[in-house]
């Protein structure tokens, strides 16, 4: 079983995102830390984007920031390897396709490795494009996790039989961002795919409360939070340590 | 690079694909299924055609530019006259046939970018045709620049949203209709205005688009008894471009040359001049060229023409440039500018300034060109919605 599975033995798992260097590297390397400590399961560490078409205002503000104070792949690399000194639980990159394909899979592929990446959600790269990326981040140890919707039909089971990691299971039609009232359609899906594969399903889009948290780990393996963290960055900045820590336990307690 | 992957649709050479997430690809699926069988079906061709025929007025003329011949002192000029289409320009022969597609899918709802706001224009009217709720979404500075185009919307009964997000032009108004797709997939269709994006779009557009160069062919054939030497376009996505080329794929004596917005020029970062500056990248939905950084992050772009002002180009064209099949040339805002007023004066047509950057091309062209030969430039729409920015870009004051 591989390190981003196993992160779900026995518990219900909880991943929390973030996009890299926002506002600046600094803050976001002592937030990832502090994430960790206060019992994170795996940490995606989004990869800023000028045109990030899958998320909501909150998220593009975020990539925004972090490319106005000059966040690049390459120093998201030299972070990861600071913050593998002393994180041991799975750490995966959320980026478009186009940095990655822009990069060099291949040279993206081995650098991840290097610094102690574990594996990529790649949101723009569906099922049927996948096979370009699979094999250079196969040779590399790199999983690829793939992502299903309450639209995905006859597919989810298609894309569940050939998933690795987890499958990301997306709570809602739309783009990221918190949502007061969330649906469980999603559950049905799970199910479904649950006949198929043994690989962890974990959801994500608009979770932000311990209850919504609890309500949909109740129908999976785990939950994703990504806005209502970036959110408190938004609004504290380089302060913003503290207030995620209080956060973050928050939800912990609620999964 | 070779494309390995075996489960890949769309495909032009390398370029293309469907990199999208995962919820537009049940929209794009069930849209490349509803294609396929209606346009199968005879029933809808007629309908389609009928549309174009009574509504838009297609035909739309070849036209013998004698005057401008006769000041060039070189090949024979054609306009293909897209300007006099029913609301200006070529965009009505792409919006007529996905709003009908959408309304035979069931949708009550369509949404589309605009850049110029010719697509915008041509989406509301076919949906006020056919009875569609519509939604446009176009850049800020655009609604500035191209302001009655957006009075024009709203007559024809489109809410038109102005995208403040990015450079608040083309590319962000296809960023904020690809998020508002995602969020209402079930009654809504996305009529995406040029050659690009996921497949089936890039195909789609260019099939409704082809009527262009089937008409020149059989247009120029009767006036000349000859194909032409060269078929001229402008390209910004390349909608007008593809479907003025795709009749001369396989006629090799035919010199298929397409317009680029150079901006400022090539050498300034001022530009959107995709073929000259870009790489090979992933955006949109689509494999292509793309201006971009070395990370990859997309370049803001820039030009006169808000309608060329995009980062990217349709997949097809990037395999046609690939293979040499087609060439793509760059033309400055001052030369479009130039050619704008040219057009007007000499043979009494305001062009579009996107249309102008082909006729530019074709003013430093066709002198070189012998007396026997003859090139089409495409007149993908008419300039009316550009002279106040024309005056403005002049200096000139016109109390607006």
């Amino acid at each position: 079983m591989s390190r981003i599975s196993q992160a779900f033995e026995g518990k219900k798992a909880f991943i929390a995102f973030l996009t890299g260097g926002d506002p600046d590297i600094e803050t976001s390397e002592k937030l990832i830390r502090t994430i960790a400590e206060e019992g994170a399961d795996i940490i995606e560490i989004g990869i800023p984007f000028s045109d990030p078409l899958a998320e909501g205002p909150v998220i593009e503000d975020a990539d925004e920031r972090a490319l106005a104070s000059g966040c690049t792949v390459d120093l998201l690399f030299e972070m990861v390897g600071r913050l593998r000194e002393d994180i041991d639980i799975p750490l995966l990159f959320m980026t478009y396709y186009n940095p990655v394909f822009k990069y060099g899979a291949a040279k993206f592929a081995k650098n991840c490795a290097i610094c102690g990446i574990d594996g990529l959600i790649v949101p723009d790269l569906p099922f049927e494009e996948s096979a370009e990326l699979l094999l250079p981040l196969h040779e590399n140890g790199l999983e690829l996790v793939s992502m299903i919707t309450p639209t995905s039909g006859e597919r989810a089971v298609r894309i569940a039989k050939e998933a690795e990691g987890f499958i990301y299971c997306v709570s809602s039609l739309g783009v990221t961002g918190v949502r007061a009232n969330l649906s469980d359609e999603i559950g049905g899906v799970i199910e479904q795919v649950k006949t198929v594969t043994d690989v962890p399903c974990a959801i994500g889009f608009g979770i932000s409360t311990p209850e919504q948290a609890a309500k949909m780990a109740a129908i999976s393996d785990g939950i994703i939070i990504g806005s209502a963290i970036v959110r408190i960055v938004a609004e504290h900045g380089r302060g913003s340590v503290e207030p995620v820590r209080e956060y973050v336990r928050a939800i912990r307690q609620g999964v | 690079m070779e494309n390995t992957n075996i489960k890949s649709k769309g495909r032009y050479g390398n370029y293309g694909g469907q990199y999208i997430t995962e919820t537009l690809m049940t929209a794009v699926l069930e849209l490349e299924e509803a294609y396929n069988h209606f346009t199968n079906d005879g029933a809808f061709n007629a309908e389609l055609d009928g549309l174009l025929k009574n509504y838009a007025g297609r035909p739309s003329l070849l036209y013998f530019a004698e005057k401008m011949t006769e000041d060039l002192g070189g090949a024979r000029v054609y306009l293909k006259r897209e300007d006099l289409n029913h609301t200006g320009s070529h965009k009505v022969n792409n919006a007529l046939g996905q709003v009908l597609l959408a309304k035979k899918m069931g949708k009550s709802r369509v949404i589309a970018e605009t850049g110029a706001g010719q697509h915008g224009v041509a989406t509301a009217t076919a949906a006020a045709l056919m009875d569609m709720d519509c939604e446009i979404f176009m850049g800020k500075e655009d609604t500035e620049r191209q302001a009655l185009n957006v009075f024009r919307m709203e007559l024809l009964g489109a809410k038109v949203h102005a995208v403040t997000s990015g450079t608040q032009t083309l590319k962000d108004a296809v960023n904020a209709t690809m998020r508002e797709w995602v969020s209402r997939i079930e009654d809504t269709h996305y009529v995406l205005g040029s050659v690009m994006g996921p497949h089936p779009f890039p195909m789609i557009v260019r099939d409704f688009q082809a009527v262009i160069g089937r008409e020149i062919k059989s247009q120029f054939v009767e006036a000349e008894g000859k194909l032409p030497d060269a078929v001229i376009a402008c390209v910004g996505g390349g909608s007008n471009a593809i479907g003025s080329f795709f009749e001369f794929l396989d006629d090799e004596s035919v010199a298929l040359v397409g317009c680029e917005a150079a901006g400022k020029g090539v050498d300034n970062p001022l530009n959107a001049a995709t073929i000259a500056n870009g790489s090979v990248g992933v955006f949109h939905g689509m494999k292509s060229y793309f201006c971009q950084d070395e990370y990859g992050q997309i370049a803001p772009v820039y030009s006169i023409s808000a309608g060329l002002d995009y980062p990217g180009i349709g997949p097809e064209h990037a395999a046609l440039f690939d293979s040499g099949g087609a060439s793509y040339v760059p033309v400055t805002d001052d030369e479009a500018v130039e050619a704008f007023e040219y057009l007007s004066r000499t043979e009494g047509i305001i062009p579009a300034i996107e249309s102008a950057h082909a006729v530019s091309y074709a003013m430093k062209e066709v002198p070189r060109l012998g007396r026997d030969k003859a090139v089409v430039i495409t007149l993908s729409g008419r300039g009316d919605k550009d002279v106040a920015a024309i005056a403005r870009y002049k200096g000139v004051d016109l109390h607006e």
